[in-house]
């Protein structure tokens, strides 16, 4: 499999301070890599340079074998798209028009002719067709997730960077929307999602990129990357992995038998 | 892979889709005040050109004016003067309304596109005062180096200069809050009071008229002439803000999601703002200030056509040259023989929209953010 999106020696500095310290990351076509870690790890940091948000202090980002920088917006938008944590609409646009905006990118070239059929399959996937005319600011926070996640499937690229897209959703949403990152990367997509719950990001990504403090503290397949010892180390907290009984999935726990 | 409810395995096929779009009903809607505003306009423009001290007649306007234009069509006015009435005053005063109503009511939306705040306005925010404090300046020192054009040409430099120390004081994450830009209005308009105070000072009794004059706001004393100064700037202006609707509409989304989705924030930032300093300019460099309209007109229109900015900007533009006739109509003939401040009309009745507007927001938003 080809990568991506390739990052190596990113730096971040603010001031004094050092949120990205020579990371090096590899996004390959048809897999969904998980970036974990505790808060202040640098995930979201990490991701904002991968989207181009963030000129790195130091250290390069190839998109596609070209450098971010090298890229035009338009170009980019048709590249990758970005799902931010923070989903705010100005002005009380219905749901519907907020997922049609994920199409800008292509206004003007024969994909423009998909639009309606990109809106509907991805309000469709994300269940969020039945919110289609309700102002975006009056959805519930989940439902609004829901919404910008259509937004970004809407765009059709083939690079996903997604920040905490089960954040505020239902176990069932949950679900539906890392099974949804799974489809899109085994049809070929690069997928990278941030994730807090680490059984999630064992059981949807095929790897984990483990962040502790700046810096890349594990990187591998799940079961490589998500053992207690490690992750109790990163989490300052006692954390153990267990096998689910019938299916083998990782469970990632906090370990409370020396809290009670 | 874990096995739930969700069931993954549907997600793959791709079945023809339903048809997911806003029903027809707001299209139909856009379309009905879009052509209600234009009926709206012309009979308002007409009727307000016969009315005044000396009435004439619907029809004889009409005519007048078909005539003008080379349509030899209609009873021309039975007065004597009323054609020339019509020509010399009140046709370029309805003239100058349509086109600052239009021009104030685009920067309003604009403003509030780019602020991503619907409580934004040139006067709100103080741009209409450094205008002002600019056009006062060229008045008071009889600056002539752009001719006809001088005091237009103060005015938008002194509106863009306090559009710009405005957008960045008062914005953080590529938001702006209500308290900052409520404060950041005071602290510019208390500035701006100050200025022109002092240039009230300074200058001699009809600079200080006119300094009076500009701040209460009034089309009385339009011309031919300053229509044409006015116009054209108000259309460079218009005819911006409808190229870059798509991208206000992205806008929306927050900065960063607009730059994902290909939209070169920062350059169109500038370019509105220059816009929005050209527009608030072209009103109020012969006008004087006018509050409020570029407040309450987009706001009203929204209700109607939603916030997408492709019908939201000529609709505003539309209804803003309507209540700007309307209303100077209604200064015009309210009270016999007087001929009331424009501006104090708009703001009288823009202040406490303007209150209800802040109060709703905090409720829906839940706080003052």
């Amino acid at each position: 499999m080809s990568a991506a999106l390739v990052g190596r020696g990113l730096v971040v500095r603010y001031g004094g301070t050092t949120v990205l310290d020579g990371v090096d990351v590899d996004v390959r076509h048809g897999e969904v890599l998980a970036l974990v870690g505790p808060n202040g790890a640098g995930k979201s940091t990490l991701l904002a340079v991968l989207a181009g948000d963030l000129e790195p202090t130091d250290g390069k980002v190839e998109v596609l074998g070209r450098p971010l920088t090298d890229w035009r917006l338009k170009e980019l938008a048709r590249a990758r798209a970005v799902l931010t944590q923070d989903n705010h609409v100005s002005f009380p646009f219905p749901a519907v028009d907020v997922v049609r905006m994920g199409r800008a990118p292509w206004r003007g070239l024969d994909e423009e002719d998909l639009d309606d059929e990109a809106v509907a399959e991805a309000m469709r996937l994300t269940d969020t067709a039945r919110l289609a005319d309700r102002p975006f600011a009056q959805l519930s926070g989940g439902e609004r997730g829901r919404t910008s996640l259509a937004r970004v499937l809407a765009q059709r690229t083939g690079i996903l960077l997604l920040d905490e897209p089960t954040a505020a959703l239902d176990l069932g949403h949950q679900e539906t929307v890392l099974g949804r990152a799974r489809t899109e990367a085994d049809a070929g997509a690069a997928v990278v999602v941030v994730l807090h719950d680490l059984s999630l990001a064992a059981a949807w990504s095929d790897r984990v990129l483990l962040l502790e403090r700046g810096r890349v503290a594990g990187e591998g397949a799940p079961a490589e990357v998500l053992r207690g010892p490690l992750l109790s180390r990163v989490y300052d907290t006692p954390v153990e992995v267990l096998p689910h009984p019938t299916t083998g999935d990782l469970l990632v726990l906090a370990d409370r038998r020396s809290t009670r | 892979m874990t096995a739930t409810a969700s069931a993954p395995d549907g997600l793959g096929t791709r079945p023809a889709p339903a048809p997911v779009a806003v029903g027809p009903g707001r299209r139909t809607r856009t379309v009905t005040l879009l052509v209600a505003l234009v009926a709206g306009l012309v009979v308002a423009s007409f009727a307000a050109a016969g009315s005044g001290q000396l009435p004439i007649p619907f029809d004889q306007v009409l005519g007048s004016f078909l005539h003008g234009i080379g349509i030899d069509l209609g009873p021309m006015p039975t007065h004597p003067r009323g054609d020339d009435t019509l020509w010399q005053v009140r046709f370029p005063r309805v003239a100058m309304g349509i086109v600052v109503g239009g021009a104030l009511a685009v920067a309003g939306a604009l403003m509030q596109g780019v602020f991503g705040n619907p409580l934004a306005e040139p006067s709100v925010v103080g741009v209409s005062s450094g205008a002002a404090v600019a056009a006062a300046t060229a008045i008071v020192f009889s600056l002539t180096f752009a001719g006809d054009w001088t005091v237009a040409a103060c005015a938008f430099l002194g509106g863009l200069v306090t559009t710009l120390v405005v957008y960045a004081l008062s914005r953080s994450d590529g938001r702006t809050e209500v308290v900052t830009l409520v404060l950041t209005g005071i602290a510019v308009n208390a500035v701006a009071a100050a200025l022109l105070a002092m240039l009230m000072f300074l200058g001699d009794t009809q600079a200080r008229e006119q300094i009076v004059f500009w701040q209460l706001g009034s089309l009385n004393g339009s011309r031919w002439q300053y229509v044409a100064v006015v116009a054209p700037l108000a259309a460079v202006g218009v005819v911006a803000a409808m190229a870059c609707a798509r991208s206000l509409d992205l806008l929306a989304l927050g900065e960063r999601s607009a730059r994902h989705l290909g939209v070169h924030v920062e350059r169109l930032r500038v370019l509105l703002i220059v816009v929005v300093a050209l527009l608030t300019a072209a009103a109020v460099s012969f006008c004087g200030i006018v509050a409020f309209v570029g407040l309450v007109v987009p706001h009203l229109v929204r209700m109607v056509t939603g916030p997408g900015h492709r019908t939201l900007i000529p609709a505003s533009l539309l209804a803003g040259a309507l209540v700007l006739v309307v209303a100077d109509t209604g200064a015009r003939t309210l009270v016999a023989y007087a001929d009331l401040p424009l501006g104090m009309l708009t703001s009288l009745v823009g202040g406490p929209f303007f209150f209800w507007l802040l109060r709703r927001t905090r409720r829906t938003s839940g706080g003052w953010a």
